[in-house]
């Protein structure tokens, strides 16, 4: 059993069917936090992606409310209603989003990148909120969709939106997995150490993130449909630099070594902005600094690091 | 016999500073050339022009009569061209066996989304290619925690994964304690043994270029100042008063 549960598929699954029958037993609005958590955590997934290729994107918002807006308008005007075909099309239009700018952004590392896909976002964010027929800054609401072509009941909503987040980002947090330990994502690994040697031993480093920025990009979409279905509404906040800003949190909070780690990264955050926001409600962004800092003081390597350390002691023990 | 690689008429200046001056040179498959010349001379100059990293402002470049002179490191480096460098280019906090498994991965064509980067087949090469080098017993540590020499030692390994047609080597024992220069170079010399490979190598050391170069190419101001054996080359009046500095 352990054996089994050691492949990356397996312990997937397995996780997946517990997450599943705990939210059976949760209260509403723990599965609205924990949905929320799911949809927010596979953006981040996407910017931990970038991360192990030496990126940071603080521009996640762009494919955040490309994807979002994407699923809104095709429920709205095309009356397209199922979730799991909305899931995808919002990482499918996102992911289109992202390909123009793809070629040049592999280009640039560092702050220039991060700046790039700062501003992309918030052009985004300039035309959304000037845009009328979207709703202008208000944005505009989705109706509730349905799921493989049967309405959803009022009282199982939460729970059916629950379960499609811990499906998607659950299978998407094991194909993740498997990126991260193909000879592809061993080469991201090695591009963020040493570009030069990666170009000297015949792998083309801009194809790489160029790569890596459309399947992050595709990952943000699936997040933001995910949450306008969970919300059933979307504003140009969405695409704003602070909503960018929380998804960057998550993915240090998490660091660039567990999967598994930015879905609990992602689940503290709204736990932590959820309770803050209750009890200090002018002063919860300084909450969530504060806990950035210790976590960057005793964690630099992120949350994910415990575990992966852990493990490593334990391989070395063997 | 057909050259391997050809050099013809490169030049190359960086502002009034001429680092290659109608270089011209064919080097034969199999054959072990050092090339020396003192610092600025246009050697590093040279390497960097044949695997791409500089283009010459005139003159061409032909590796087995295709011409090369506009691709650049990455499309050579496909061609069967491999380097190692002075400041040996690793990923340092990868281990030892991951950055076997890095160069396996970048020569392997279409790098695989999905498939294990670990596979048995490309740890059973690695190892291997590590025991040759005498670094078997580093391949679990990291990078930053190993020794110069181990370094250097492992960044040509790392050149020779996919089994180059050249393997231009910059500098390989510099920064290396005279007691370790020779070890290091029979550990390559017999790394090398079972490959079919043209070594190019930039060397400060007339000692290790005695030893382990068939042919030598001395520099001077960005030309070719001579050029045959060793024991021709490291006589010449010209190359012992520019090059080596041991004329009387």
């Amino acid at each position: 059993m352990k054996r089994l549960l050691a492949h990356p598929v397996w312990a997937g699954v397995a996780g997946m069917a517990l997450l599943l029958a705990l939210g059976a037993a949760l209260p509403r609005w723990l599965l609205f936090l924990c949905t929320m958590s799911a949809a927010n955590g596979i953006v981040s997934l996407g910017i931990v992606l970038l991360m192990r290729g030496g990126v940071v994107s603080f521009g996640q918002g762009l494919v955040f409310a490309g994807g979002g807006y994407a699923v809104a308008l095709m429920a709205n005007k095309l009356g397209v209603t199922d979730a799991l075909l909305l899931t995808f099309a919002g990482g499918v239009v996102a992911a289109l989003m992202a390909l123009p700018f793809a070629a040049l952004l592999a280009r640039y590392r560092g702050i220039f990148f991060s700046m790039l896909t700062l501003a992309l976002s918030m052009v985004l964010y300039g035309v959304l909120v000037k845009t009328e027929s979207l709703g202008g800054s208000d944005g505009f609401n989705m109706s509730r969709p349905t799921i493989l072509g049967m309405r959803i009941a009022d009282a199982w909503s939460g729970y059916v939106l629950y379960a499609l987040a811990v499906v998607v980002s659950g299978v998407l947090a094991i194909l993740a997995r498997i990126y991260f330990e193909s000879a592809r994502g061993l080469v991201s690994l090695a591009i963020r150490e040493n570009e030069l040697r990666v170009e000297y031993l015949g792998a083309s480093t801009s194809r790489v993130m160029a790569a890596n920025f459309v399947i992050a990009a595709f990952m943000g979409g699936v997040g933001g449909a995910l949450a306008i279905m969970a919300l059933g509404h979307i504003e140009p906040q969405f695409s704003y630099w602070t909503t960018s800003g929380e998804f960057v949190f998550v993915s240090i909070l998490a660091g660039h070594y567990s999967v598994f780690a930015v879905f609990v990264a992602s689940f503290i955050l709204e736990l932590v902005r959820s309770f803050s926001s209750a009890y200090f409600p002018n002063t919860w962004q300084m909450v969530l600094g504060i806990f950035l800092l210790i976590v960057i003081r005793f964690l630099p390597r992120g949350i994910g690091s415990v575990w992966v350390g852990w493990q490593a002691r334990k391989e070395g023990r063997s | 016999m057909t050259p391997i690689l050809s050099a013809r008429g490169l030049n190359k200046r960086f502002g009034a500073v001429v680092a290659a001056d109608h270089v011209s040179i064919d080097i034969v498959a199999g054959e072990h050339v050092s090339l020396i010349g003192s610092n600025g001379a246009g050697k590093t100059t040279f390497v960097n022009m044949i695997t791409g990293y500089l283009k010459p402002d005139r003159g061409e470049i032909f590796l087995e009569g295709r011409d090369v002179t506009a691709l650049g490191p990455r499309q050579i480096t496909q061609l069967g061209v491999a380097r190692s460098f002075q400041i040996p280019q690793l990923c340092a906090e990868m281990s030892v066996l991951d950055n076997m498994l890095v160069a396996a991965a970048c020569g392997d064509g279409a790098l695989s989304f999905w498939r294990p980067a670990h596979t048995r087949d490309k740890l059973d090469r690695a190892a291997a290619l590590l025991e040759r080098f005498g670094l078997h017993l580093h391949s679990r540590r990291r990078v930053a925690e190993l020794p110069g020499g181990v370094r250097k030692l492992l960044d040509i390994a790392m050149a020779l994964t996919h089994r180059p047609k050249i393997l231009l080597l910059d500098e390989p024992t510099s920064g290396v304690s005279a007691d370790e220069k020779f070890p290091m170079m029979d550990t390559v010399t017999a790394a090398l043994g079972s490959e079919d490979v043209t070594v190019l190598f930039v060397e400060h050391d007339m000692d290790i270029v005695t030893r382990y170069a068939s042919r030598v190419v001395a520099f001077y101001s960005g030309r070719i100042l001579a050029d045959g054996a060793p024991d021709q080359v490291l006589v010449d009046e010209e190359v012992k008063r520019y090059v080596t500095g041991s004329a009387h």
